[in-house]
């Protein structure tokens, strides 16, 4: 690598890759989220936790860019260099980014699935979004993306509805990740699996994340998935960010009454 | 031609000329100038109860009503066919309520309502062809809310097309939708050119005549206007084909028109005949007066 290209890497990292600033949704008084702000750069995990009702699916609608919020800002960088700010970009403009420089799991993946065609078509389908007209290059896009998240390549034409829980939520995944995505968000992607299959789950989103230097919002409210993949915490409760900071120090040295409960009150077998 | 001028040529009393009022039919009109100035675009209009069920052809008829003037010449088909229920009775209807020409030959129609085929004989710039549409809109398949699919082709957000392809060719290993077949109209709107065979997709690219798709249910319509670009979708190596037969028309030995496959008897022979019937009729008129 030239020292033009690392100096070009080295400032692309420096950069935030998302901002939000005094990001607020109320739905009543301490009902919704308010006064967030944050920076995050290229390939990092954030996570926020927090318990039920305090704010947290309701950020990551905010963030990504699914509900308008009633106060400040959400900016994105994009592959360009340019900032987008989300909520002043135009509709169409919003709807190419979700599609290819971000992605969205869902913690129900009969939501983030057309569980009425194939596998091979439910990852096709960010590609043709995109304008790939080739059904070759589909079919092997597919197969490649089914390799990777661990399905049996195999299984291409089946129906999302005969895979299992674990396995659907990792097509999912690979639906999501097949446009080469710079950016995630995650809701609660380990729900309702078992503690095995969550465990490999897991083990796959890590590999992938560092494998792809993607950049991460994981909403969760289990602090271990927290622990193995979050870089950074934010904990959140009543529609407030109470604590934010590196996820070791949090889980380890939590300094809000709130955050120390949390911490506390995990189940040690 | 006004209303009243329109009126003295009913044969049926009591009904306005061609049963809708003329308010109505105006209003079909302005939604169908919209229709003709943003091609491939659906248009909602106010339909009409028409004295048939849903289902039948109350979209198409509505827009041949509006369209319709009493020097016209009216010819409908009903799967290619002059002679079935449906086209029998819808012509008798405009008949007596509009005291309109009907005719079965292609050529000597102005106005064609058909449904499931576009006539195997070339159209001219004085026809219009009247559609009778099921399900307008050719994203329904794949987003079920209407709020979605309209903002989907405000964006032109079409990718989704090729993901009903896409499960065709690894079901059947071919593009096996044979009916209905989505095209893009002008290089924007994609549109459900209603159920006719593909065979007659390529009928409607650049055709001199005018193209008008009225759906009685959905209350929508869209248009084709004369000579505009109309594409069926395709994968690169999978491109758009047309329905082909080994067999010609066992009537008048066509080999390049649509054919239907009948059953003739119970051990289960089968013949294929065109099913555009003037078309066969005219190609055996033809070779009788060749051969006196």
């Amino acid at each position: 690598m030239s020292a033009a290209e690392q100096l070009q890497v080295s400032t692309e990292l420096a950069q935030p890759l998302f901002s939000v600033r005094d990001l607020t949704r109320l739905y009543g008084l301490e009902k919704g989220c308010q006064g967030v702000s944050f920076d995050l750069y290229p390939g990092e995990v954030l996570g926020i936790v927090g318990e039920s009702g305090s704010g947290k699916s309701t950020l990551l609608s905010l963030l990504s860019g699914r509900c308008p919020p009633d106060r400040g800002t959400v900016s994105y960088r994009d592959t360009t260099g340019n900032w987008v700010d989300l909520y002043s970009a135009s509709e169409a403009q919003r709807r190419t980014l979700l599609r290819t420089e971000w992605g969205f799991v869902e913690q129900n993946p009969r939501d983030g699935l057309r569980m009425g065609v194939s596998a091979g078509a439910n990852i096709g389908e960010r590609l043709m979004a995109q304008g790939v007209r080739h059904y070759g290059e589909l079919r092997a896009a597919g197969i490649d993306w089914l390799k990777q998240v661990e399905i049996d390549p195999l299984r291409i034409d089946d129906l999302p509805r005969t895979f299992s829980g674990g396995m659907q939520q990792r097509l999912q995944i690979a639906r999501n990740l097949v446009s080469s995505p710079r950016l995630i968000f995650m809701d609660e992607p380990t729900g309702g699996l078992d503690v095995s299959v969550q465990a490999r789950l897991l083990d796959l989103l890590r590999g992938l994340v560092r494998e792809l230097d993607l950049a991460v919002v994981i909403v969760t409210h289990d602090l271990a998935v927290a622990r193995l993949l979050a870089d950074r915490l934010m904990v959140m409760r009543r529609s407030r960010v109470v604590e934010a900071g590196l996820t070791d120090q949090i889980l380890d040295d939590p300094q809000h009454p709130y955050s120390q409960l949390l911490v506390s009150s995990v189940l040690q077998p | 031609m006004n209303a009243q001028a329109q009126t003295q040529y009913a044969t049926e009393v009591g009904y306005n000329f061609a049963y809708l009022d003329e308010q109505t039919k105006r209003m079909i009109r302005r939604g169908l100038l919209k229709a003709v100035a943003v091609p491939g675009y659906q248009v909602p209009f106010g339909g009409r109860e028409m004295p048939l069920p849903y289902g039948w052809g109350t979209g198409g008829m509505q827009l041949t009503a509006a369209i319709l003037g009493a020097e016209d010449v009216l010819k409908v088909i009903d799967q290619g066919a002059d002679d079935t229920t449906n086209a029998v009775s819808i012509r008798r209807f405009f008949a007596r309520t509009a005291g309109v020409k009907t005719t079965t030959r292609t050529p000597e129609a102005t106005v064609i309502q058909t449904r499931h085929r576009i006539p195997e004989t070339p159209l001219n710039g004085d026809q219009i062809m009247v559609y009778q549409v099921p399900i307008p809109e050719p994203l329904r398949f794949i987003e079920s809310s209407e709020t979605e699919t309209r903002t989907m082709h405000a964006l032109e957000d079409y990718g989704v097309m090729h993901v009903k392809l896409y499960e065709d060719i690894a079901t059947f290993g071919h593009i096996a939708t044979s009916y209905a077949y989505p095209v893009t109209v002008d290089e924007r709107y994609v549109m459900d050119p209603s159920p006719i065979p593909k065979f007659d997709n390529p009928k409607l690219h650049m055709s001199p005549a005018l193209m008008l798709f009225g759906a009685g249910r959905e209350k929508r319509l869209y248009a084709v206007p004369p000579y505009t670009q109309v594409v069926s979708l395709d994968f690169e190596d999978h491109p758009f084909e047309i329905q082909r037969w080994d067999e010609c028309c066992a009537l008048c030995g066509s080999q390049d028109s649509y054919l239907d496959e009948l059953i003739v008897d119970d051990a289960g022979s089968k013949r294929f005949v065109c099913s555009d019937t003037d078309y066969c009729m005219q190609r055996r008129d033809l070779e009788e007066e060749g051969e006196q």
